[in-house]
């Protein structure tokens, strides 16, 4: 019960700080925001002239929400990835690591804790992120259901969490360069599964890749959800929701599984050390 | 005795005056340098393995009581963070034991870190945040609530002569011995049974210096802690331990009593008066540890050693 106690307060702990940090860098946070703005509005365009640049007829409103829902997912899938292997490779740099391992909590804990935080920050910055970029263009939302997208958005995350808790052992080995590889993990997470076409528009040899992850049902999911007012309990969102599920319930567990390696890894070659 | 690694008891028995507190038993941790990648062959293969390796910790072995206050002194590189690191469970030795109260450091860790804190050199902050906000942090880890962590927070940081204006402000606007001071209030605030001090009061002026000391022994006759301390400053090591250890290329080369070890140079040296600790630790260090047979050879003790640091910048060229 104690204990129970105990980690709760820990997990409060990680949310706390992750937010303290999100405060204390708050024109970062800014700059984040501008910048997925402005490569959301640049990819969206896209849609926008699509008419111009084939000359031939379309449905333009339809296409700009297509790729809308792309750029939403890839900002959310980097705001939550970055949650947890941004926040280790600021530890690194920091030398808090030390002390957040020394301390008597479980793993778990720290990672639910930094998770949670993770998902509310992702959640609040994407709608935000879509609130101005909506300003710019006519979306049409007549065919939308917002329980539907919120619901695969959140099954969407466990998954998402749990690659980021992997890909997270990237800065916690690699001081110097583990950022750079996160992104790059990040980025083909995001080639094969379809932000921008759809999945069969990729090489055969992909395709298996693109069934593998879980952001390919969640942007397919989203678009059914926003673009053709699918319910919950259509059976196309039932196909998309139940690899979430799986991928999310395996996913967590075999993240921190990966890190609680790489963690023993480092210290038994003492790589957690940068000074002193 | 037989403990679970998941099954770890909540409330650790610490209690038991009779119990030792740190053992520490044949330790050993070697690091391994990477090669770099390409151009492996190009140096002879005889005196590869060797140097690619080196003993941080070797073969230590001692044991602290329960409300011991002992000192590890030695070079840089000697070996004491290594040291200090491994007690601390974030480093896993190569081979040997270390138990806190019985708890094995490397099987019962998580046990072992509920007893446990540590300072470092380095302070180790979220630079941009506060030191209530770092604090705060630290305390809800080991399972402070956040009110009572509050109060602590200013009341340590208070003794330590943090204004109270400067604990809302970020870190990175701090002394670096305002920072260190900020470092020491995290490991205090938690109450360790076991205190881990890695050079605390490196950077501190003299009368921060003594704070630190005077709050350390408070520690341990108000809370029967255990604090191993590590520190270059001789003479805090004389006025602060019981025990001082002076370790050597991960080697334990004298243990005992300030007095004891002054005493036993001032013989070796065949001084009339008493060696000062800063003697000792030079004797200790040495190149070459100095016998009598060497004082005889070269007549003093001072001769012997400067022969033995040519013959070590000999070697190194
Ligand atoms: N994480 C590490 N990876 C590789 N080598 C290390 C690591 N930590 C320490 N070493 C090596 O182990 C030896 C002992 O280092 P350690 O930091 O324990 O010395 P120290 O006694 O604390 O020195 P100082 O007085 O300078 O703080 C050194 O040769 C050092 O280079
Ligand atoms: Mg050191």
């Amino acid at each position: 019960m104690s204990s129970l106690m105990h980690q709760g307060r820990a997990t409060y702990a990680f949310f706390e700080r992750n937010w303290n940090l999100t405060r204390r860098y708050w024109g970062w946070e800014l700059v984040w925001l501008v910048y997925n703005i402005v490569n959301a509005m640049s990819v969206t365009y896209i849609g926008l002239s699509a008419q111009l640049i084939t000359g031939v007829k379309i449905n333009t409103n339809f296409f700009i929400l297509y790729l809308l829902i792309g750029t939403a997912v890839w900002s959310y899938l980097s705001v939550t990835f970055d949650g947890v292997t941004d926040i280790i490779n600021m530890e690194r740099w920091e030398g808090t690591i030390e002390y957040t391992f020394m301390a008597p909590i479980s793993r778990f804990t720290h990672m639910i804790g930094s998770c949670m935080y993770a998902v509310v920050h992702g959640l609040l910055f994407t709608i935000l992120q879509l609130l101005i970029v909506g300003v710019f263009f006519h979306i049409d939302l007549s065919h939308a259901n917002f329980v539907t997208a919120i619901v695969i958005l959140l099954l969407g995350s466990i998954s998402f969490i749990g690659f980021g808790i992997a890909t997270a052992v990237l800065p916690l080995l690699y001081t110097e360069k583990g950022m750079q590889m996160s992104f790059i993990v990040r980025a083909v997470i995001l080639l094969v599964s379809g932000v921008y076409y759809p999945v069969e528009a990729l090489p055969q040899w992909m395709h298996p890749i693109a069934y593998a992850s879980p952001a390919t049902y969640v942007i397919e999911g989203l678009r059914a959800a926003l673009m053709r007012n699918q319910p919950i309990w259509s059976p196309e969102i039932l196909s998309y929701i139940w690899p979430l599920l799986l991928t999310g319930i395996i996913s967590i567990p075999v993240g921190i599984y990966i890190f609680g390696i790489a963690e023993r890894y480092a210290k038994k070659t003492g790589k957690l050390k940068r000074n002193g | 005795m037989a403990i679970n690694v998941d099954i770890q008891p909540a409330v650790p028995v610490v209690n038991d005056d009779t119990k030792d507190a740190v053992v520490i038993d044949s330790l050993t941790k070697i690091f391994k340098k990477s090669r770099p990648l390409l151009r492996w062959h190009k140096k002879n293969a005889g005196q590869k393995e060797e140097k690619r390796e080196v003993r941080a910790v070797d073969n230590v072995t001692i044991t602290i009581k329960r409300r011991e206050i002992v000192g590890i002194l030695g070079s840089n590189g000697s070996g004491k963070s290594t040291l200090i690191r491994i007690l601390s469970t974030l480093l896993i030795p190569d081979s040997g034991h270390v138990s806190i109260f019985g708890y094995d450091v490397v099987k019962n860790d998580r046990t072992v870190q509920r007893l446990i804190n540590r300072v470092s050199v380095e302070a180790s902050f979220f630079k941009k945040l506060s030191p209530m906000e770092n604090l705060i942090y630290a305390a809800r880890l080991y399972n402070m609530p956040g009110d009572e962590a509050r109060l602590e927070i200013r009341r340590i940081l208070g003794r330590l002569g943090i204004k109270p204006d400067r604990i809302g402000a970020p870190l990175e606007n701090m002394s670096r011995g305002m920072q260190q001071k900020v470092a020491i209030a995290r490991a205090f605030l938690t109450a360790p049974i076991v205190l881990l001090l890695d050079e605390p009061t490196t950077g501190l002026d003299p009368r921060s210096k003594n704070d630190v000391q005077t709050f350390v022994r408070e520690l341990r006759d108000e809370h029967d802690a255990t604090i191993l301390i590590t520190t270059h400053d001789m003479d805090e090591a004389e006025a602060l331990c019981d025990r001082v250890a002076i370790i050597d290329q991960g080697r334990i080369v004298a243990l005992g009593d300030a007095l004891a070890l002054k005493r036993a140079v001032t013989g070796i040296m065949g001084r009339s008066e008493m060696v000062t600790m800063h003697e000792v630790f030079m004797h200790y260090t040495a190149a070459h540890l100095i016998t009598e047979t060497d004082i005889e050879r070269y007549g003093s003790w001072e001769k012997a050693f400067e022969a033995f640091e040519a013959q070590r910048e000999d070697d190194e060229e």
